[in-house]
């Protein structure tokens, strides 16, 4: 076994107990979105079709790479926008036209 | 090691790599909290956006390892970056909430799609070249199976949720016996492959793997489809880590690492909320499918007797009430309601009621699925309440609406010798009073009647959860004035 492999093997298990740390400590109320953004997390294999591509010297190569890169790419970008207009929408409080009707007895506790 | 220095550039994009390793971590760390989720994503596709430039650095720079890419290759990869990339913001931009379980599936297919690709690539290259090692070949294997059954498997699962496939467990004769014998074809196709190379035996296991991923999910019933989606997830992960190994790439062992890691735990965190085993649901077999979808009034209930009431009386129930707990459940996605939901709980708020969100776990289609649709609808998420933290509450509540939900609250699971025995489930009968909200008698996934619905407390509501809610909403309005 290389060094190489060997090292890799070694990132490989620390980055799934990372995983495991991290992830286990979400709450319930974001499992959707959070799921979402490890989908999109994956779609780094998108490096791995770039990497490919520098490879590929043959007209199935070729086709395979335009497969991989449309299928990461659409991973990749899909994954981050779709989580983060699910993220976009949770607010601690009701949007601005609730919101002002809650900030005005305030202010005019405020006055008196 | 051999202590050989690298050169400037390949020690550049290694650094930016473990940045963007960095923000993945970070990224899920501030996932945590609603208040930092958002920031917590930016900063994940930042680092993600770093490390696919670095690589298209590395690959025009044409360093020795690599060779400088052929113009072909180039616009190859070019053309479906593009595609991708479109396909992946439309469909992205354009879903409605209801359906983001069925576009995650599908974005996690094509993930392990990718993955299995560029395994089959390199092996070519590799085995053209007479360079393979079982350090290569071990991984590429397991990568393309783990990744053909991901990618059919996913697509089945987006399938059923879409509706296209029905939701009902799917089996046919002699269907075990061909997921077992493409299972057997993939495995040993593999080892072989391993011990002695050859490409068109890879696409035999590329082969029997895809047709075990579509076996494996058809038997498996529409309300166990989040379990999964999140399982092929984690095997997405594993993919494309696999495929890190293959390119000797580290971030895309770092970050399939991170994401099999945390689909595994997700996945295991849901079968729990349904008190059934992971193997057990990948077996099959399980409930009726989709109720809600095939919808028809006319189902009765077999000798449960129910109290029928109108808008107006929930209304009045729900204007002079003190403490009231909203129960959502997939009826209420299905019928489009959360609006008139929110609406209506903002109402009351505003009246000085108490009003909480009651969400089961496995509340809507996949884990935390409910929060998503009630985010939607402006229900500030210190009101959306899980099952531990809400269930002490039902006691001191006046009324618990029961919108569209079924059998997360049917007391029938705390007594042993039935399909949802030993279930989690919301204590709604526990509430002084209740009101359900539905569209007809019909059984939910698991094929039983709700004993909540003969409870004496207990007054229903026949109506679609829009009309119904919207009915109630005035009816609230006129007496609030």
């Amino acid at each position: 076994m290389s060094a190489e492999l060997l090292s890799n093997l070694a990132l490989f298990v620390l980055a799934l107990l990372v995983g495991f740390e991290v992830i286990s400590k979400i709450p319930a109320t974001l499992h959707t979105p959070m799921m979402s953004g490890a989908n999109s997390i994956h779609g780094v294999v998108l490096v791995g079709a770039i990497l490919v591509a520098a490879v590929a010297d043959d007209p199935l190569a070729y086709v395979l790479t335009f497969v991989a890169a449309a299928f990461a790419a659409m991973n990749v970008v899909g994954g981050y926008v779709v989580t983060d207009r699910m993220l976009e929408m949770f607010k601690a409080r009701p949007r601005p036209a609730a919101a002002v009707a809650d900030a005005a007895p305030t202010e005019d506790g405020a006055a008196r | 090691m051999s202590g050989e220095a690298l050169p400037l550039l390949d020690t550049l994009v290694r650094v930016v790599y473990l940045g963007a390793a960095v923000t993945f971590v970070l990224g899920l760390h501030l996932m945590r909290s609603p208040a930092t989720a958002r920031r917590g994503n930016l900063l994940s596709a930042s680092g993600m956006a770093a490390a696919v430039l670095a690589t298209v650095v590395l690959l025009l720079a044409g360093d020795g390892d690599h060779g400088r890419v052929v113009p072909l290759a180039g616009v190859a990869l070019l053309a479906g970056t593009v595609v991708g990339s479109l396909a992946g913001l439309v469909g992205a931009r354009r879903v409605q909430m209801t359906a983001m379980p069925q576009l995650v599936s599908v974005f996690n297919a094509v993930g392990g799609g990718a993955a299995a690709v560029v395994a089959i690539v390199d092996f070519q290259r590799l085995h053209g070249d007479g360079a393979l090692t079982a350090g290569v070949s071990v991984p590429v294997v397991l990568d393309v199976v783990i990744g053909a059954v991901t990618f059919s498997g996913s697509l089945v699962a987006a399938g059923k949720l879409q509706g296209w496939v029905s939701g009902a467990p799917i089996a046919f004769p002699g269907s075990r016996l061909a997921s077992i014998v493409s299972a057997a074809v993939a495995v040993v196709g593999g080892v072989v492959v391993i011990a002695s190379p050859s490409t068109w035996l890879l696409w035999v296991v590329v082969l029997a793997a895809l047709a075990f991923g579509v076996l494996m999910v058809l038997p498996i019933g529409g309300a166990d489809m989040p379990v999964v989606v999140s399982l092929l997830n984690a095997f997405t992960g594993l993919a494309v880590a696999m495929a890190g190994f293959v390119v000797d790439n580290q971030i895309m062992i770092i970050a399939g690492a991170l994401v099999g890691a945390s689909g595994a735990i997700l996945t295991q965190q849901m079968a729990e909320a349904m008190n059934r085993s992971v193997l057990s649901i990948m077996v099959g077999g399980f409930g009726t499918g989709d109720a809600v979808a095939g919808g028809d009034a006319a189902a009765g209930p077999q000798g449960l007797e129910v109290r029928r009431v109108g808008a107006e009386d929930v209304a009045i129930q729900l204007a002079y009430a003190r403490k009231v707990i909203i129960v959502p459940g997939y009826g209420l996605a299905a019928a489009q309601a959360q609006r008139e939901c929110g609406e209506l709980g903002q109402l009351l708020t505003d009246r000085g009621i108490t009003v909480y969100y009651a969400v089961h776990p496995v509340a809507g289609r996949m884990p935390g699925h409910m929060n998503v649709l009630l985010a939607e609808a402006d229900v500030p998420y210190p009101q959306l309440l899980e099952m531990d933290e809400v269930n002490p509450e039902f006691e001191t509540a006046d009324v618990a609406l029961v919108v569209g939900a079924n059998d997360v609250t049917n007391p029938a699971a705390r007594r042993p010798g039935n399909a949802i025995s030993g279930m989690p489930i919301l204590d709604v009968d526990h509430a002084r009073s209740i009101v359900v909200i539905k569209r007809s008698l019909g059984h939910g996934y698991a094929g039983l009647d709700n004993e909540l619905y003969g409870d004496p407390k207990t007054s229903m509501l026949l109506a679609d959860a829009k009309k119904g809610l919207a009915q109630i909403l005035a009816g609230v309005k006129s007496y609030v004035g």
